[in-house]
């Protein structure tokens, strides 16, 4: 676990990386980014899985900004390390006691993730998939 | 932990100099530990993106640590911030906006850093040599340094940036690293036109193209010219960064890591060899722009900041071709380009022109363009990429000259030739 701490939520799968600057807005926690195939959705108190980030730097602040509005993601779950999403949430926890925990599951677990599964993320890193009605 | 500390760093963390060097260290061991890193490494310089307001957590973050007393251990610059505080009448936000992102700006001055406000620190003079270990936050300023200067940073980003700056530390992993800096994915340039290969409009396209493509491997271009200068490389990494995650690129004959394909490689396989034709390449240029060709409403330049060399070729076209009343034409650059273009007398009949020059910041990362609706046109990647999130304007690409005379003409100029194969 790159961000320790536990959560659960509806999942939320960006299908493609997600540029956080020019991509969310932090006030709202919507995917603002047009080119984006998940554009409209928001990541409030979901658990926002996506491979990794892409673009600026800034990304880390757009994290701390939406975490300190109550508008951030529950958790992040990532199929690869991403050191400047895991750095908004460090920052977080330094600055307002509170940051969505930021794992990299494993390769199985990542293509079982659905958009509006509920997912639960243990404090060691489990990830659990309860698929709904099926 | 796991990670492996100096004394210094122990002491550091356990608050023997001040709590915002503690803060700092808990912060970079923390991230070390993300990386899979086992200590931390010196870094000779950084610079810092964490400047620019984006609302109130940066604040609350800098401010913390200028309360505890921190202070730089390297030579820092700093990145632009939301206003021009030369011209501190160009932006357009809140009075409350502006006074909170001066603060931002006033809270890192306190701390060390040089008030550079530019996202072209090497073109302003902070260029640390062939493998020197720094700490740098601005995705175009990461790959420059990376590929061009052969510098080595990680892909920093606000609030580590600083925790790197005020400890002079960074967490040895990444592209710190040797083997990290290897060459993976071969894009070889097929069939281009030498005078397509000569301009700069091909940078930022082919930028745009292999940023989106190579994932997070180190792309490695064949088939550039040896003379490919400076600012047509600072395009190609900035729309690269803006396109995927690229920290690094060799370009074979060019960048320094790079005398040959092999040197690149680091003598082993490429985990992939694609061929980019005149084709693939003007199909991405379309993708940079969200409207078809029409009429035009504004033109920003400067993404990264404008440089002399490109202000030198900027000044002819506006001599021949003025931009027409209506279009709102705007260049970002920094002090010292500014001062450079002042003593020509180049800023002066640019704005004569109606050009309008832009320090300290651009405008995709803060309000300040007069245009509200519309069509922006650009020969910045990195402003085709942001122009539509962070303005709410529709965007439309094109080269130096192509956007120039559009700005006369109020509509989108095309040059023919430009992207006919050779």
């Amino acid at each position: 676990m790159l961000v320790p701490g536990a959560a659960a939520g509806a999942a939320l799968v960006l299908e493609e990386p997600l540029s956080l600057w020019g991509g969310l807005d932090p006030v709202t926690g919507e995917v603002i980014d047009r080119r984006h195939p998940q554009v409209g959705e928001t990541v409030r108190d979901r658990i926002v899985v996506m491979p990794f980030g892409r673009g600026s730097s800034s990304a880390s602040s757009v994290l701390l900004e939406a975490v300190r509005l109550r508008s951030g993601p529950a958790a992040l779950l990532l199929a690869e390390v991403d050191g400047i999403l895991a750095l908004g949430a460090v920052v977080a926890r330094e600055l307002y006691d509170r940051a969505p925990p930021v794992a990299v599951v494993p390769a199985e677990d990542y293509g079982r993730l659905e958009t509006g599964a509920v997912v639960t993320l243990s404090p060691r890193g489990t990830v659990t998939i309860e698929t709904g009605e099926s | 932990m796991s990670v492996e500390l100096s004394d210094r760093d122990r002491a550091r963390h356990g608050g023997e100099e001040g709590p915002a060097a503690a803060m700092s260290m808990r912060i970079l061991v923390a991230m070390a530990e993300v990386y899979g890193a086992e200590r931390l490494l010196d870094v000779s310089s950084a610079h810092i993106d964490g400047c620019l307001y984006h609302g109130d957590s940066g604040l609350d973050f800098a401010e913390r640590l200028v309360a505890g007393g921190g202070r730089v251990a390297v030579p820092t610059t700093l990145n632009v911030g939301a206003l021009d505080l030369l011209h501190p009448e160009n932006f357009r936000g809140s009075p409350q906006r502006a006074e909170r992102a001066r603060r931002l700006m006033s809270a890192y001055e306190a701390m060390g850093c040089q008030p550079s406000w530019t996202c072209a620190p090497y073109q302003a003079g902070h260029r640390p040599g062939l493998g020197e270990q720094v700490a740098w936050a601005e995705s175009n300023a990461i790959v420059f340094a990376n590929s061009v200067l052969g510098a080595r940073t990680n892909r920093y980003g606000d609030f580590i940036d600083i925790c790197a700056a005020l400890t002079g530390r960074a967490p040895a992993c990444g592209l710190h690293l040797d083997e990290n800096r290897r060459g993976e994915r071969v894009y070889r340039l097929s069939g281009l036109s030498p005078r397509l290969l000569a301009s700069a409009v091909l940078a930022p396209v082919l930028g745009y193209h292999v940023g989106a493509d190579c994932g997070r491997e180190v792309p490695v271009i064949v088939g550039l010219p040896a003379a490919t200068d400076e600012d047509f490389l600072k395009a190609l990494g900035a729309a690269a960064s803006s396109s995927g995650s690229v920290a690094l690129f060799h370009a074979v004959g060019v960048t320094p890591e790079a005398p040959t394909l092999e040197a690149a490689l680091h003598g082993e396989a490429p985990t992939a060899e694609l061929e980019l034709t005149a084709d693939d390449l003007r199909a991405t240029a379309d993708r940079l722009s969200t409207v078809p060709d029409g009429e035009i409403a504004a033109v920003a330049l400067g993404s990264p900041h404008f440089s002399l060399a490109e202000f030198e070729r900027l000044v002819p076209l506006v001599e021949r071709h003025a931009p027409a009343a209506r279009v709102e034409f705007v260049v970002c650059t920094h002090r010292l380009v500014l001062a450079a273009i002042e003593a020509r007398g180049w800023a002066e009949l640019l704005r004569e022109a109606g050009v309008r020059l832009v320090v300290d910041t651009c405008v995709v990362v803060t309000p300040i363009l007069r245009t509200v609706r519309g069509a922006l046109m650009t020969s910045s990647g990195k402003f085709a990429h942001y122009t539509q999130s962070n303005t709410g304007l529709e965007v439309v690409y094109g080269s130096l000259e192509e956007c120039v005379r559009s700005a006369a003409a109020g509509r989108v100029w095309r040059d023919p030739e430009l992207w006919g194969s050779g």
